[in-house]
């Protein structure tokens, strides 16, 4: 598996690890209540297709990023910065 | 035997070899199979299940029957396809599995017992008594399995692992990828041709034939030569692309030094990860064999393998051969041998309409229905509509037709399709991003039509590349039609073998379809069909066109088993290059480690780290002695020890302290400069992650410390929350764990040694508890931090990493002069037990910040990581295991960690469990075991007595549950 | 028909031509007082107990590919009671005491061999966590040894002694652990359910769930709708998708692991050894071939096939543990989709839907628990009321936080597991 770090470039998935759905960008407000808490922790909808996931370039840049695969064919589309899709939140 | 003509083997280089303990000679260019049958040797291995002779089946490395083991002690090979395996002088080979000899194989008898072994026996027995399977049944079974053995010595051979890059990976190096590669490179692509053989050319090196009006051979060789003299095409022969992964990435076995003896330095093998942007297969096709009554005696053999060993190694064989197969290329294997001068006594085509233009018997319509013979061929029975007649031969060459080897398209899990026309699966387009099959893989058999799809599949990748890739002139070349009947096996008694290693025949296929294994994937994996050493590549098509109708079904539908990396068996250790030993992970050492192993301290391992666990003092026969005199040094003296290990991070920025407080649960943006404030860390589950102090050097700048073993854990994290969650701050931040040596200097006397080695001396005023600062140390800029992990007065005091070594040395021997010294582990450990002070032995994961008594660390002014989960309901129950301290009361004055905590008068059982013990020392200055443990509700048990049991020891005693701190509770000490 | 010696025996001498399918090939009722999705181990198991032990054998098992086609079929085959947490503890050793006593009742050798599992240690922390793991088998009524350097050395000589990374503390030592052949338990349950009356319906694939008012009614499959009042979903590797049916959302994320067998080779190493620190185990199948695996490939995926990166690591863990066998030859590799819940243990419970159970979140280690969680789930079904071993598997436990069973001490959230 390789991966475009938006800023290494295209490097061997052994340099990256894993955290998820991108979901974990998301915190809830500390007073959303028990239900909100409990999706952002633990429910997923854990889809067989497309999903937006976190790695993080370890033995590179240290960039946390987010990226588009296909957890069935673990094609990869786009990869961004983290910091970037955050900030492109209004 | 040998024959005239000129083959690829060295008439001119005599090599010498070993087979079972025999002498015998080949010639440079020789495999193992090619040499011992010049040496009239037929016989080569057994097989599994039933030990029956067996002899080469192919001239590749989807070998099923040659295995043999090469080498001797720790460079010990088995299970070695003889038909891979180049000779060199002074090869050893040994046959396997078989005893007392090859010949004389006293576990033949299971052959005879073959009624009783049919498919899935096992599962029918051996059941009773219930105790005799470990017992009896199955040690037997072992011992009788299993096919080479490994030699029981450590690898010495060395092995490598490597990176390779390219535009374009070929793979295999026929016509097809030849062109494709030629194609590619002419258009400015960096190519690289992997080919398993040890020379290029593929088939065109077995076969006889023209290209471009020359022999193909040569046409293979000038081509070879013309691509090694191009800077942008790396040619790799011995290499087995093994495997096709995500991304284009490939796994590729060089077999660097298997065909020569090992030369100092030289690896054995290279396991290469390939990165390509395109790949072209063109891996050829492997020819199948047909099942018919007694098909595996030593003497038959592939069609092609035959054609191989008499054109490219001269040898014959056998005197009297014949040929059966259901399509035309045994025809073309006839006109070969026969112009070699290799007598032909039959060739039997099963196809009633086929002609034969060859001066030999020739037999259409006709089959193979049985063989003669134990260790050699001796006759072969031909059934024809007119009867069954027997022609005496001592070698058959078989051929079923062709399946293109598309293993690793079926990597990524896509199935292929079957074609009819050819009788075969062949890829479908997409299988593997990236990856475009040509030429006979394809499932195109002309040796035109394979350059011509070379050179498309080459054009396509070049393309997607954005190069421009001309079209060359194709060479001229053969272009017939692939005919073919399929044939798949003899109608007939006895048996008829699919997967010859396995031993699985027709009856047990069927079988298996009677017993409603009628699923491809249930036949296989209830009869192992095509689980042997080859993975099915001589069998799975048949086995499963023989299930297709005795189900009924036709060969799309009963559909195949999946291939799966590797393609051929890769070793461990090429796999595995530089793990052996130490070098399996990175090894840390602190500034001391020197000194440290100088003064005979034994090492540990803290993570990657390396750490002292005490020093030994003359005289000390224990480690408890020694332990027990450096915990006396810090409470009573001076004692010095590295921390470095510790996690340091250097937080810069505006947002610093707003960053710290939604890290830590408690506040530091409210922290001091100058000032230490220790913090709790939780995961965002609400347990607690990491604790440790937090120092302020200036409005905008703090240095963090971090658990040894949580450190990395806690950087990752910091970025995760800075970069995912709190973009908007302003603020930098670096490990700096390997910039900074850093050490403890703690007792009473711990300032007074300090200011024999600060520049400027310090006094309580200006260094109060939970101060620091920059300090001098001999004209150094170092750190002072006024902490403790002793609970005694004590310092840690940091310098830059490259004084380390000179700072350690200087404060042990000046410590030493006070009358304390250094210490290792296992004194910080029953320091911190006295005063109880958590470690990761506390918070291991499953810990709360209420679990450990620090429900007050939870600031409710701000938002931290881990607040919301932390206040789940079942996080906050009362009677949740609390950390407790632990005191022996009874006869039993010991302390065991891991042991279990159980009410006073309760059984001892897991329904009764209250608690565990987490850390346990001696401590010499209150002359007792102490104990840290989680007590369920134990804050509220203080004074109560349980019981310790540690089972699996057998230690039990009673104990006094108390408050973790044992020693100076108010921490006068460390405030003095 | 029933197997036995014997009865091979008559066979052999008679040419094998009464042989008989070892489970029908019915097709489906309109409707069943149970329906099971899934016919893999636990699938299998559940319907086996059903009809064995409550008596409920109108009942069917819908199997979207062939009986046994995922993770009983793909994994490492290793059967153990050595969990530390309550909850986990009962649950395996019951599952265990099930296995002891399999192939007798199912009449089918499943090749259960109890040759020993032994856990190293790499550290004095380690030990006394090893220790604690100990207390907690032994507590529940299993068996446990702590073994010094010296012992293991004696067990293992094969192993890197002197020379390794990670020296060698000791191990943790449970003789009643194993392993077994993973398709004959699948086989057995399948043709012990069938022998019952029960249903075993290949190629069918359950395509909704019918739900009025909060009520299972039955499923949508690709051979009809077929109705029940009790609809088990045991379906690890797809339970999201399935679950999404019945429109909820579960704790679990899929994940790839990789496990790998060897060449043939004569026997060396004799029982199931796991490398902690290198996060690697290893055993030998009776037929000769290394059995070994490692870590998740950790990232989200359904494609039953890892990468190099985790499959190297796996190997250099092995050829730092067992430097000698680095000779032998990987034959083949492949991955199992782990159904991860947060804290890395299992979920069998109702759901808010009446007549909808859940068994699901077997992380990679759902095989050894393939004869208590069809046992257990079978009580569920059957009783309404969870088995007592299996009281504390809830689907709520990371919403309150209340018993959650975190074994590996690396938290209760995903992908730390």
């Amino acid at each position: 598996m390789r991966i475009a770090c938006p800023l290494c470039g295209e490097r061997d998935s052994r340099e990256f690890s894993y955290k998820g759905h991108a979901l974990a960008l998301e915190r809830p407000a500390e007073d959303a209540g028990v239900a909100a808490w409990d999706d952002y922790l633990h429910n997923r909808d854990n889809p067989a297709g497309l999903t937006q996931e976190l790695w993080f370039h370890d033995m590179g840049c240290a960039s946390w990023l987010v990226a588009e695969r296909n957890t069935v064919t673990h094609e990869f589309g786009a990869v961004r910065l983290a910091e970037d899709v955050k900030g492109a939140k209004p | 035997m040998r024959l005239a003509g000129k083959g690829l083997i060295n008439r001119n280089k005599r090599v010498r070899f070993c087979f079972d303990g025999r002498d015998y000679e080949g010639f440079e260019g020789d495999t193992l199979a090619s040499a011992l049958l010049a040496n009239g040797v037929t016989l080569m291995a057994r097989s599994f299940k039933y030990h029956r002779p067996r002899g080469v089946l192919t001239a590749g490395s989807e070998e099923p029957n040659a295995l043999v083991t090469v080498g001797k002690g720790s460079s010990q090979d088995p299970n070695v396809r003889a038909t891979v395996q180049e000779i060199y002088e002074g090869l050893e080979a040994v046959s396997q599995n078989r005893w007392p000899s090859l010949d004389f194989d006293v576990m033949a008898v299971n052959d005879l017992g073959a009624p009783f072994l049919g498919a899935g026996f096992y599962y029918k027995t051996f059941m009773w008594p219930k105790a005799f399977w470990e017992k009896l049944y199955e040690p037997v079974i072992r011992r009788a399995a299993g096919l080479g053995a490994i030699s029981g010595a450590p690898i010495e051979d060395k092995y490598e692992r490597a990176f390779a890059h390219c535009d374009v990976l070929v793979i295999g190096s026929g016509p097809t990828g030849l062109m494709a590669a030629l194609t590619a490179a002419e258009a400015g692509a960096d190519v690289l041709l992997a080919e398993e053989d040890s020379a290029l050319g593929g088939r065109l090196l077995s076969e006889s034939g023209e290209i471009d009006g020359i022999p193909a051979r040569d046409w293979a060789a000038a081509m070879a030569e013309k691509l090694a003299g191009m800077d942008n095409v790396r040619l790799m022969t011995r290499t087995s692309v093994t495997g096709a992964y995500d991304g284009g990435t490939y796994g590729a076995l060089e077999r660097v030094a298997h065909h020569r003896p090992l030369a100092k330095g030289l690896p054995k093998e290279c396991f290469w990860r390939i990165a390509a942007k395109r790949t072209v297969l063109a891996a050829g096709a492997l020819e199948r064999p047909v099942a018919f009554q007694n098909n595996d005696r030593p003497g038959v053999m592939m069609a092609s393998a035959l054609r191989a060993y008499v054109n490219r190694w001269n040898v014959a064989p056998g005197q009297k051969i014949a040929l059966f197969g259901n399509n035309d290329s045994i025809h073309d294997v006839a006109a070969d041998l026969l112009a070699a001068g290799v007598h032909i006594a039959a060739l039997i085509d099963s196809r009633a309409e086929a002609t034969c233009a060859l001066d030999v018997p020739f037999y259409a319509g006709a089959q193979v229905c049985g063989t003669d013979g134990r260790k050699q061929l001796e006759a072969v029975s031909i059934a024809r509509a007119s009867g069954v007649e027997k022609v005496l031969v001592d070698c058959l060459g078989m051929s079923g037709g062709w399946n293109p080897t598309l293993h690793l398209t079926c990597h990524m899990n896509g199935r292929p399709e079957w074609r009819e026309e050819i009788a075969a699966f062949v890829p479908k387009v997409g299988m593997v991003p990236g990856l475009m099959a040509a030429g006979a893989c394809n499932g195109a058999f002309s040796t035109a039509a394979c350059l011509g799809e070379g050179v498309g599949a080459a054009q396509a990748a070049c393309e997607a590349l954005g190069l421009e890739a001309k079209a060359p002139k194709l060479p001229s070349a053969e272009n017939r039609p692939y005919r073919i009947a399929p044939l798949w096996a003899v109608a007939g008694k006895g048996r008829a073998w699919l997967d010859f290693q396995n031993d699985v025949t027709v009856k047990d296929v069927k079988q298996a379809a009677v017993e409603n294994f009628r699923s491809v994937e249930h036949m296989k994996r209830y009869t192992t069909q095509g689980m042997a050493t080859d993975q099915g590549k001589n069998s799975n098509v048949q086995a499963l066109a023989v299930l297709a109708d005795a189900t009924g079904r036709g060969i799309p539908e009963t559909g195949t088993t999946t291939y799966r990396p590797p393609f051929t068996p890769v070793a461990i250790a090429a796999m595995a290059a530089g793990a052996a030993d130490k070098g399996f992970a990175p090894e840390r050492f602190t500034t001391s480690h020197r000194l440290t192993v100088a003064a005979n301290a034994p090492q540990i391992e803290a993570g990657l780290w390396y750490r002292p666990s005490y020093f030994p003092a003359k005289g000390e026969t224990t480690w408890r002695q020694s332990c027990d005199r450096e915990v006396g040094y810090v409470r009573q003296a001076v004692g010095i020890c590295d921390v470095s290990t510790l996690g340091k991070i250097d937080i810069k920025g505006k947002d610093a302290g707003a960053f710290l407080d939604f890290l830590y649960t408690n506040m530091f943006s409210t922290l001091k400069v100058g000032r230490v404030r220790y913090g709790l860390m939780l995961r965002e589950d609400g347990h607690v992650m990491d604790d440790g102090t937090t120092a302020r050097l200036a409005d905008d700048h703090f240095v963090m410390t971090t658990t040894t073993a949580a450190a990395g854990e806690v950087m990752k994290h910091m970025e995760f929350v800075s970069q995912g969650l709190r973009p908007d701050m302003d603020m930098r931040f670096a490990s700096v764990t390997e910039q900074w040596a850093q050490f403890a200097v703690a007792g009473p006397k711990a300032r007074a040694l300090l200011n024999e080695v600060l520049d400027s001396p310090i006094d309580g005023e200006s260094w109060p508890f939970m101060a620091c600062g920059p300090v001098k140390l001999g004209g150094v800029d170092g750190r002072l931090f006024r902490i403790s992990f002793s609970g005694e007065h004590a310092y840690e005091v940091a310098v830059p990493a490259r004084y380390g070594e000179s700072l350690f040395a200087t404060l042990k021997a000046r410590a030493e002069a006070l009358g304390g010294g250094v210490y290792g582990m296992e004194a910080l450990n029953v320091l911190r037990i006295e005063k109880g002070f958590i470690t990761h032995a506390e918070i291991h994961g499953r810990v709360t910040a209420f679990d450990i008594g620090m429900q007050g660390m939870l600031s409710k002014k701000k938002d931290f990581i881990g607040k919301a989960a932390a206040q789940r309901a079942g996080l906050l129950e009362e009677d949740r295991e609390m950390l407790v301290g632990l005191k022996p009361l009874g006869a039993v004055k010991q302390l065991m960690a891991g042991a279990h905590l159980y009410n006073a008068g309760a059984e001892p059982v897991r329904q009764s469990n209250q608690g565990y013990i987490t850390s346990v020392g001696f401590s010499p200055t209150l002359g007792t075991y102490l104990g840290l443990g989680f007590l369920r509700g134990g804050r509220a048990r203080h004074g109560e007595t349980v019981q310790m049991v540690d089972h699996v020891r057998g230690v039990a005693t009673t104990c006094e549950v108390c408050h973790p701190v044992f020693l100076d509770p108010e921490g006068e000490r460390s405030r003095d | 028909m029933r197997f036995s010696a014997l009865k091979i025996l008559k066979e052999g001498l008679t040419g094998n031509k009464g042989w008989t399918p070892h489970w029908r090939d019915p097709a489906p009722k309109p409707a069943y007082d149970a329906i099971i999705i899934g016919g893999g181990g636990h699938g299998l198991s559940t319907a086996y107990y059903l009809a064995k032990n409550h008596g409920m054998t109108n009942i069917a098992v819908l199997e979207k590919g062939y009986i046994g086609s995922g993770n009983i079929g793909r994994n490492t085959t290793i059967v153990r009671a050595n969990y530390s947490l309550e909850g986990n503890s009962q649950f395996y050793s019951h599952s265990l005491k099930l296995w002891e006593g399999l192939e007798q009742d199912l009449n089918y050798n499943a090749m259960m061999s109890q040759r020993g599992i032994i856990n190293l240690f790499h550290s004095d922390g380690q030990r006394d966590a090893a220790a604690k793991r100990a207390n907690m088998m032994i507590s529940q009524g299993d068996d446990a040894i702590l073994l010094d350097k010296t012992s293991v050395r004696a067990l293992l000589p094969n192993l890197n002694h002197d020379n390794i990374r990670f020296p060698i503390y000791g191990g943790l030592y449970h003789k009643r652990g194993g392993t077994a052949r993973h398709d004959a338990v699948a086989w057995g349950f399948a043709r012990g359910a069938d022998q019952r009356g029960v249903d075993l319906i290949q190629n069918c694939e359950v395509t909704g769930i019918d739900i009025e008012n909060g009520v299972v009614q039955g499923v949508q499959t690709t051979r009809g709708a077929i109705r029940a009042k009790k609809v088990g979903m045991v379906v690890a590797g797809r339970s999201s998708q399935v679950a999404a049916m019945a429109g909820m959302r579960l704790p679990i994320e899929s994940h790839i692991l990789q496990a790998f067998v060897s060449e043939g080779l004569k026997p060396c190493i004799d029982h199931v050894v796991t490398f902690g620190m290198g996060h690697m185990y290893m055993s030998q199948s009776d037929k000769g071939g290394l059995v070994f695996g490692g870590d998740l490939d950790f990232y989200a995926s359904y494609a039953q096939r890892g990468n190099l990166p985790t499959a190297e690591h796996v190997m250099e863990a092995a050829m730092c543990l067992l430097p000698q066998i680095g000779k032998a030859k990987v034959l083949r590799s492949w991955g199992g989709i782990m159904d991860m819940t947060p804290d890395g243990s299992f979920i069998i419970d109702k759901t808010h839907i009446e007549g909808f159970f859940v068994n699901a979140g077997w992380c990679y280690g759902g095989f050894k628990a393939v004869p208590a969680s069809g046992y257990c789930m079978a009580h569920l079904m059957a009783t309404g009321q969870p088995h007592e071993v299996a009281k504390h598997h809830r689907l709520d436990r990371f919403e309150t936080g209340r018993g959650l069973m975190d074994e590996e001490h690396r938290g209760s959230q995903h992908n730390l597991h």
